[in-house]
């Protein structure tokens, strides 16, 4: 992009990037909430019937399958907002954004 | 070598390492006092916020009360590590973006206000005091029972240690003994973690452990065995608990909304270089957290059948060694009900309150006596939750080289939390109050040595905290995790998301939210104790969970108000523009 481009098609831009963030950010906090609330406590009775390994499924996911999960969801978002960034010019790869104090 | 010999040199050993790292990552200026100049490595930044946020109670407490709660044990498993998915997703990145260096900082500004800015403040610093003061516990803790030193001297000496590094250090300092005491701690927790899911079931990651098969012949999993041997003792099935679902609902979404609202948590993202580094940090600080967080559930369930099987039944003259040196400390008693000289231990409470021991009373079979009134039950054993990460190697007989880890890990995750906690709080002093609202035109050396003695007075109170703990610390834990989801989560995860959020809203609804949530705890917690039972909870939800209802308020008023209100100015509409983006200044450049 230059400098003497209209400042529309640049806040275009910024409103898509803005709005594929939104997108991401909404499926993975779906899952965020469904291993969690979902899987650990909500539907925690139903699950325990069925075993993993000498699991309950249930107590399985509360205590250790939702933090596993977890990692793998910041990971995504780390990556995926990476790709969409580049996309729309919008990274910041090369910049080292200063701490400017008060 | 003798235990105790080999306690002194791990703990030596580590405060010598942690004054070598100090000395070497001395802070010249404001900015790498308060943000360690901005430039840590994300990977770096993530072992150091895992040490920040992995605190004594992590470390020492946790595991304790996931043994003696089995699955509500859950709440603090997923409630201190969904929260780095909200600050990932939600807010460090743009965070960082803004690019100053606190939470009031951003509040202040993005609500062009220093009204929001000391409200923010306020709620800080109460947070982090609170905090703060639980840390001062557990160091106490760990010198009392293993250095064998009075516990005022043990206080003293710790904060010595944090004075020194975080005072001369500020956030360069703190950040680069904080991966060093990463290390520390996650190699005490995890060595006898090991060991001991070895010794069980014969499988070396503890993991993995918690759901085999043990190796004692019965053919019964680690599972199945505690669930019957805690059934026919009259407790709850481990893998069931007793809260209501509702209940640990809110626990698990205060806890976790309240830490990514914990401002100590928030500052060290604004450590990294860039945006994208804020949500690969925050990655790697939850990778980190989850070795331990992921072992701990594993550690409780052995500790809970070991601690089973060597008390329950066994003669007082034959208890081994740590169950008398506990007593000694007074965390662990038993009461002979029945004057057989046999420990039962089933479920209920053995006599009323805390254990208050008769001095020089000893019993027939040699016990400490008490003065608590007996309760009619059959169960003779008291059991203080806290020492059982502390005494687990000991009960799995465990080599004395494991023991010294394991109070070496103990020190390194109060002291790491506690350095955090104290630059936060005297930032707030020297940043937000005196230069942002009240002496703006102070000199950046001014700032920095008024944020030196600002540190130096929080160390001295927060060693008094610990000295002389008020009674009313453990019942207060709480208010911090609920105060940040109520107060200050809101209003930045608004001020990002909404432009339409202004002044008037952002304030009502922090007020609103700190308002409910502080009333409610302080109600249950301090001024009607007698009445927090779940029958007279809002909706069945107890005081360590409302901190939910609390957001759910501040969100309401928020968006009301600013609904009747004056929409923000338009340079902060060009502010949250800016922030939503990661790229630098207001224009897109060529590439």
């Amino acid at each position: 992009m230059v400098e003497d481009e209209s400042a529309d098609s640049a806040s275009e831009t910024r409103r898509a990037y803005w709005r594929a963030n939104l997108r991401l950010l909404g499926t993975l906090m779906a899952i965020w909430f469904a291993v969690s609330f979902g899987a650990g406590i909500l539907f925690r009775p139903y699950l325990d019937q069925f075993m993993l390994g000498g699991f309950p499924l249930g107590f399985w996911f509360a205590q250790q399958g939702s933090i596993y999960v977890f990692i793998v969801l910041i990971a995504i978002y780390a990556w995926r907002m990476h790709r969409i960034e580049r996309e729309f010019a919008l990274d910041d790869d090369d910049a080292e954004t200063p701490i400017e104090g008060g | 070598m003798a235990t105790q010999t080999l306690i002194y040199l791990f703990v030596g050993l580590s405060f010598a390492l942690y004054i070598g790292i100090a000395i070497w990552s001395r802070a010249a200026s404001t900015s790498e006092f308060y943000v360690a100049g901005g430039g840590v490595n994300p990977v770096v930044n993530g072992m150091a916020t895992a040490a920040d946020w992995m605190s004594a109670a992590s470390f020492l407490s946790m595991a304790g009360l996931i043994a003696f709660m089995g699955y509500d044990g859950s709440v603090y498993l997923m409630g201190w590590t969904g929260g780095y998915v909200m600050l990932a997703l939600l807010l460090a990145p743009y965070l960082r973006k803004f690019g100053q260096f606190t939470v009031p900082d951003f509040i202040g500004t993005r609500y062009y206000s220093n009204i929001a800015r000391t409200v923010a403040v306020v709620c800080l610093i109460f947070i982090s005091f609170t905090y703060i003061a639980g840390q001062m516990r557990g160091v106490g803790i760990v010198f009392s029972r293993f250095l064998e030193i009075d516990v005022t001297l043990g206080v003293i000496l710790g904060m010595g240690i944090v004075f020194f590094y975080a005072v001369l250090g500020g956030m360069k300092g703190i950040t680069y003994t904080q991966v060093a005491q990463y290390c520390v701690l996650i190699f005490a927790y995890l060595v006898p973690a090991i060991f001991i899911s070895l010794l069980a079931t014969g499988n070396p990651v503890p993991q993995l452990g918690l759901g085999s098969e043990l190796a004692d012949g019965s053919g019964m999993s680690v599972l199945q065995k505690l669930d019957s041997s805690l059934v026919d003792m009259g407790f709850p099935a481990y893998t069931d608990g007793s809260k209501s679902m509702v209940d640990v609902f809110c626990i698990t979404a205060a806890l976790m909304i309240g830490t990514a609202g914990l401002p100590h948590v928030i500052v060290r993202f604004f450590t990294v270089p860039k945006a994208s580094d804020a949500r690969k940090s925050a990655g790697w600080a939850l990778v980190f957290i989850a070795l331990l967080y992921t072992t701990a559930p594993a550690v409780s369930a052995f500790a809970r059948l070991n601690f089973n099987e060597s008390v329950s039944n066994t003669r007082y003259a034959e208890a081994p060694d740590w169950f008398r040196n506990w007593e000694a400390n007074g965390l662990i008693a038993w009461r002979d009900k029945n004057g057989d000289g046999v420990m039962q231990y089933e479920a209920g409470e053995a006599f009323e309150g805390a254990p208050e021991y008769t001095p020089g009373g000893i019993g027939v079979s040699g016990e400490r006596l008490l003065d608590n009134a007996a309760t009619d039950n059959a169960n003779e054993v008291y059991v203080d939750r806290d020492i059982m990460v502390l005494a687990n190697p000991e009960i799995a007989n465990l080599p004395g080289w494991v023991i010294a880890l394991v109070a070496a890990g103990g020190l390194a995750a109060a002291l790491s939390t506690a350095a955090g906690l104290l630059l936060v709080i005297s930032t707030a002093v020297s940043h937000d109050l005196l230069k942002s609202t009240f002496r703006p035109q102070i000199s950046e050396k001014g700032e920095l040595l008024a944020a030196r003695v600002a540190a130096t007075a929080a160390i001295v109170v927060a060693g008094i905290l610990g000295i002389y703990p008020p009674g009313w610390v453990a019942q207060v834990v709480a208010f911090a995790f609920g105060l940040a989801a109520a107060s200050l989560f809101p209003a930045i995860f608004l001020g990002i998301f909404s432009k339409r959020m202004n002044r008037e809203g952002a304030i009502a609804g922090m007020v609103t939210g700190l308002a409910f949530t502080f009333l409610y705890i302080a109600w249950f917690k301090l001024w009607a104790p007698e009445l927090n039972t779940a029958e007279h909870w809002l909706f069945g939800i107890s005081p360590e969970g409302i901190g939910v209802v609390g957001m759910l308020l501040n969100f309401a008023v928020a968006i009301t108000v600013a609904r009747l209100t004056a929409p923000p100015p338009p340079e902060v509409d060009a502010l949250v523009e800016n922030i939503r983006v990661p790229r630098g200044a207001g224009t897109a450049h060529a590439h």
